[in-house]
């Protein structure tokens, strides 16, 4: 783990991703206290008014203060993405292990679920759930979780095979040891690193699709900011005032850059192959 | 060969039906009476049973079920709801339009993505390397929908330049259709470009190490025979590979994409109808984009071996 950390510092760029998310994160946190305004506080004297030292992202239709809101707005982007990932991870977990572990027909009925939910686009499936679920905050977070749960399953799935075919566990099962003992005790953990690593990109996925279901009007609802719901609001004004559109797209590009950035470095230093 | 077409074909079939039980079911979870939904609250009793009546609404579902997978299974489709025209010939005349743009922004994504991919993968670690890396990252993490309202605002700002507006067949006035199609074309292109950019990067590095590359280097072969004629071409199956998965998320960009433009393709047609709750064609649409999707899947799979005779399938 020492080594682990020692390299991630060493590897500039996941250092960069990670600095980028804790930015982003500390901006969640502490969004009362970073912000100078309320999300929804209306300045009606201040509509549409470009950056300046009193609204440094300048203002929206409403007379709302931008910076505010995109601060905000990393609540909203992170709470979905971690609660979408984690949905996902969970379920994704649970159904891999079953799967690769214990194989046969039930890994057979799995796999071919998984299957179908694989034969539809992500997006059109997150679209299809919130149409049946309504839009709002929790059911994009349930729709995300969804989507993303295939692909943690064969990843686990995948995962567990391999690590299965190894003597220890061979060992494990041989002088009795309860197959729930092996999972926790020694499948996991080996599993983990992809695991890891496939979360870091899922959190991105998850608040890309968060944005672009709120940019369809089908996620997030007013009043809570929500980063793509804003882009979309702008789209109608935004000849007249740029920064409507400017912020709200910079700050979805790169919070999607930096979790890129870290995935991308831990894939590198979690792949044996690559550690030359 | 052919027994192995055949075989994943077959395997389609209960993909397919569980995609048909999956998005049936899932739109009939919805909580209140459809008719309602569709017809409003303020809809007297007798228009609200003649909905029902009329599609099927007050037979039992799993009558409902069969209904629709028996028309399915001969072309019909159903009528829509909300306008009460055929669901199939829509959803065909839309697929065009849709099917038209996804093609587009793939040879734009390859234009991009191909070349540099390579450039990056020969001159590992140089400055162009650093550059490409960048670039498709931020390909891959700038959204589909950022990039094409940024990119309208630039246009507008700089040239005045605002897209056209509806959509002219490419037979009818191919110009036109171009001019209509380039800008969200290039959009989703861009972003398919940095995943497959990574991915050409990657596989023509591990291809260069291989032992087959240094003899054909030793033999004193061009470098460029190397690259174009061995590198590439082996490394032709993991690139495919990404392009297939990218395929997904093409048609699922086209609805975002084809709502800024606002082109009256399949995805349109898939939100149009989310927002109408209409369910016939939302079912339909659905299991149409699924369709297409495992059908692109299973192309790819077989260009496989026709990129690389070592994969046989049996």
């Amino acid at each position: 783990m020492k080594d682990f950390t020692q390299r991630l510092i060493e590897d500039k760029v996941g250092l960069i991703g990670f600095i980028g998310i804790f930015i982003v994160v500390l901006l969640a946190i502490f969004a009362p206290l970073i912000a100078p305004y309320e999300p929804d506080e209306m300045f009606t004297n201040h509509v549409m008014e470009g950056p300046s030292s009193q609204f440094l992202f300048g203002t929206d239709e409403f007379g709302r203060d931008i910076f505010s809101r995109i601060v905000y707005g990393a609540q909203v982007s992170l709470q979905v993405g971690l609660i979408a990932v984690s949905i996902g991870a969970i379920g994704g977990l649970i159904f891999g292990l079953i799967s690769g572990y214990f194989q046969g027909k039930l890994d057979q009925v799995i796999m071919r679920i998984m299957d179908v939910f694989f034969a539809f686009p992500d997006i059109l499936l997150a679209l299809t759930i919130v149409a049946v679920l309504g839009p709002s905050l929790t059911n994009t977070m349930i729709a995300i979780g969804i989507v993303f749960m295939p692909v943690f399953t064969r990843l686990v799935r995948s995962a567990v095979m391999t690590v299965k075919e190894n003597e220890y566990i061979t060992n494990a099962q041989a002088i009795g040891v309860r197959p729930s003992m092996i999972i926790i005790k020694h499948i996991i953990p080996n599993i983990m690193a992809p695991f890891i690593v496939q979360i870091t990109l899922a959190l991105s996925g998850a608040i890309l699709t968060e944005a672009a279901l709120s940019f369809l009007g089908l996620g997030v609802q007013p009043p809570d900011p929500s980063w793509g719901m804003m882009l979309n609001d702008a789209r109608a004004y935004m000849e007249f005032g740029p920064w409507t559109i400017l912020f709200p797209a910079a700050a979805i590009v790169f919070t999607i850059f930096c979790f890129n950035l870290l995935g991308d470095s831990l894939r590198d230093l979690l792949d044996p192959k690559l550690k030359q | 060969m052919y027994a192995y077409i055949i075989r994943r074909l077959l395997m389609l079939i209960p993909v397919l039906f569980g995609v048909s039980v999956v998005i049936f079911f899932t739109l009939r979870i919805i909580p209140g009476d459809v008719a309602q939904t569709i017809l409003g609250t303020d809809a007297t009793e007798d228009a609200l049973a003649q909905l029902r009546k009329d599609f099927g609404l007050d037979q039992p579902v799993m009558k409902q079920y069969f209904s629709w997978m028996g028309g399915v299974l001969v072309g019909d489709f159903g009528e829509s709801m909300r306008t009460g025209r055929d669901v199939l010939p829509d959803i065909l005349n839309r697929f065009k339009i849709t099917f038209e743009l996804a093609i587009l922004s793939a040879i734009i994504s390859w234009i991009i993505a191909i070349p540099l991919g390579v450039i990056a993968g020969i001159k590992r670690n140089s400055k162009t390397d650093f550059t490409v890396r960048i670039i498709s990252l931020l390909g891959v993490s700038i959204p589909n929908f950022a990039l094409a309202t940024v990119l309208i605002l630039v246009l507008a700002l700089t040239f005045s330049y605002s897209p056209p507006v509806g959509y002219v067949g490419f037979f009818e006035d191919p110009i036109k259709n171009l001019q209509i199609l380039i800008l969200p074309a290039i959009v989703l292109g861009t972003a398919m470009a940095g995943a497959v950019m990574r991915m050409t990067r990657s596989s023509i590095l591990e291809i260069l190490r291989q032992d087959f590359v240094r003899t054909i280097r030793a033999k004193g072969a061009k470098e460029r025979l190397v690259i174009f004629n061995h590198a590439l071409r082996n490394a032709m199956i993991p690139i495919l590979t990404i392009i297939g998965m990218q395929i997904g998320v093409l048609l699922g960009g086209t609805v975002i994409i084809e709502q800024i433009f606002s082109l009256p393709g399949l995805g349109q047609l898939v939100l149009t109808s989310i927002n109408q709750r209409d369910f016939t064609v939302i079912q339909g649409a659905v299991l149409f984009i699924a369709f297409v999707f495992v059908m692109i899947n299973l192309l790819v799979d077989l260009l496989y071996s026709y990129l690389d005779p070592r994969i046989t399938y049996k």
